[in-house]
């Protein structure tokens, strides 16, 4: 579990101050699916980054509720999958050292570090693309890399910053069914940033709405959709349309807000 | 169709290359006729220029002088690498270190090169030390400047990715910062292996007892003026091997880099 507690983040620039995170709290039960959507520029990055340890806050903590840890530095049971694929992933280093690398000290076992990629690489279906680079493949499978070294890295959370804001439509449908999969599979808690509502809700146990800048959380709603679930099913669930609607008022709510 | 397609590319590309040596060709032959009858002792034909190139370097002079210029060039200059790669990744990490040596290094920087080999002498006496010092000093500068650069460029979302996989200060260094900084870096080594060429041969100007710039000017000094421009054709012909030398090199290294600009 991970609890976030009263969470304020705050830049200072010549003198004046830009409060971004205001008053942020929230608990990611283990084995949950939160998803958190709020207006553009209502500080989701920086909240990803403070969550993960590679941003100091301002106030309050972020706590790994099982041993009481507070995040300060990147912690090992926290793996990340950023939002632009083509600046984090390696481009000199063909995708098996990138999935790689970032696993020398975790397991220092070579043949066992080997083995454990070319399992994830299994799980997200790049199977033989161990000696390809990143800027031989799509824009998808790139980003279907980094899902592979975020599990390969075997962490207890996987957090998520728009993984899939720069691929095309129905990339990104396929790349949501593959999260949810791999997910399933390992057991995983989930903690995903998103400006998208549908994928919000479709991939959620949890929707988290939050307010523009300086934010706070609005709203925690559950989603009660049955799963598996299913982009063709699912998304024509009456419920699905409610739950969609619902986030959609809170966060033009939101935007007019902030505007006045 | 692949099959086709493949010779005729290969045809198109040699005839490309053969434009390239037209000029090269007719700047020679031009050379060749014009000087065939000439009698000034200062513009020899090109005819005696080759001969002496052939009694000079092949190999008479080879092991005595050719040999330790360039041994002396390159040793310099690989110091001048490894220590340019080294405090430019400590600079470009540490800005307030950087803050603090900067004057110095610029100061160091604006010296020109040939007023300094009179100081290396003084200093370190003659022989290969003060060559070696003096060419790794002048060029350890573009790659230390360059590497400065390109650390401190690499992107914060690769960096937050290195940091969030919990990877140690030297393996950032080794895995994420290095080649993120290698176009720049090797920028620089471009810039440093001409300089060191340079310096090859005016190190050898003053207080020199062998190598190519001395055997170059003893030529000049007793007027075997035919000598001197062997001199000139073997510095040309050295200077576009190591360019080409390190063109293939540099094309290899940073293959990822223009395939990714490609795509």
């Amino acid at each position: 579990m991970l609890t976030v507690e009263h969470l304020r983040k705050s830049y200072r620039s010549a003198g004046s101050e830009l409060e971004v995170l205001r008053d942020i709290s929230f608990t990611v039960n283990a084995g949950e699916f939160v998803t958190i959507v709020g207006p553009s520029g209502a500080g989701k990055t920086t909240l990803l980054r403070c969550l993960s340890g590679l941003l100091p806050s301002s106030g309050g903590k972020v706590v790994l509720t099982e041993t009481g840890k507070v995040i300060q530095s990147p912690p090992p049971e926290v793996a990340c999958v950023f939002q632009d694929y083509s600046r984090s992933l390696m481009p000199w280093s063909k995708v098996g050292r990138n999935v790689a690398i970032p696993l020398k000290n975790k397991i220092r076992d070579r043949a066992a570090r080997r083995a454990a990629v070319r399992k994830a690489l299994e799980e997200v279906g790049l199977d033989g693309f161990d000696d390809s680079y990143p800027w031989q493949l799509s824009g998808g499978m790139q980003q279907r890399v980094a899902i592979a070294r975020a599990i390969a890295y075997r962490p207890e959370f996987l957090i998520m910053d728009e993984p899939f804001a720069s691929v095309d439509a129905q990339t990104r449908a396929d790349l949501e069914d593959l999260v949810l999969r791999v997910r399933h599979d390992a057991g995983l808690t989930i903690v995903l940033v998103t400006h998208d509502i549908d994928e919000a809700v479709y991939l959620g146990d949890r929707v988290i709405v939050m307010s523009g800048r300086p934010t706070t959380v609005l709203r925690t709603l559950d989603v009660d959709l049955p799963r598996p679930r299913s982009q063709v099913t699912t998304k024509a669930l009456p419920r699905f349309t409610e739950l969609r609607t619902e986030v959609l008022t809170l966060i033009s709510g939101a935007k007019t807000g902030a505007a006045r | 169709m692949t099959s086709m397609v493949r010779p005729r590319r290969a045809r198109r590309r040699f005839a490309v290359w053969l434009v390239s040596l037209v000029v090269p060709v007719a700047a020679l032959l031009t050379w060749w006729f014009a000087s065939l009858g000439s009698t000034s002792p200062f513009w020899p034909s090109l005819r005696s220029i080759l001969v002496s190139f052939q009694q000079l370097w092949l190999f008479s002079r080879f092991a005595s002088d050719v040999l330790p210029s360039v041994g002396r060039m390159l040793l310099g200059y690989c110091m001048a690498v490894v220590l340019g790669v080294a405090l430019g990744v400590l600079f470009g990490r540490l800005p307030l270190l950087h803050r603090a040596f900067d004057p110095a290094l610029q100061f160091c920087r604006a010296l020109p090169a040939t007023a300094l080999v009179p100081v290396s002498i003084v200093l370190l006496g003659i022989g290969d030390l003060p060559k070696i010092v003096l060419t790794a000093f002048v060029t350890v500068f573009p790659v230390l400047l360059n590497t400065i650069d390109g650390v401190r460029a690499v992107d914060r979302e690769l960096e937050d990715a290195a940091r969030s996989y919990r990877l140690t200060r030297a393996q950032r260094v080794l895995h994420v910062q290095l080649p993120a900084a290698a176009p720049n870096i090797l920028a620089g080594m471009r810039i440093a292996l001409t300089v060191a060429f340079v310096m090859m041969v005016v190190t050898e100007l003053v207080a020199a007892t062998n190598g190519i710039g001395f055997v170059t000017l003893q030529a000049q000094q007793s007027f075997e003026v035919s000598q001197m421009w062997a001199g000139m054709l073997l510095l040309g012909i050295l200077g576009v091997l190591f360019n080409g030398a390190f063109v293939l090199v540099e094309r290899r290294l940073l293959r990822w880099y223009t395939k990714d600009r490609e795509s």
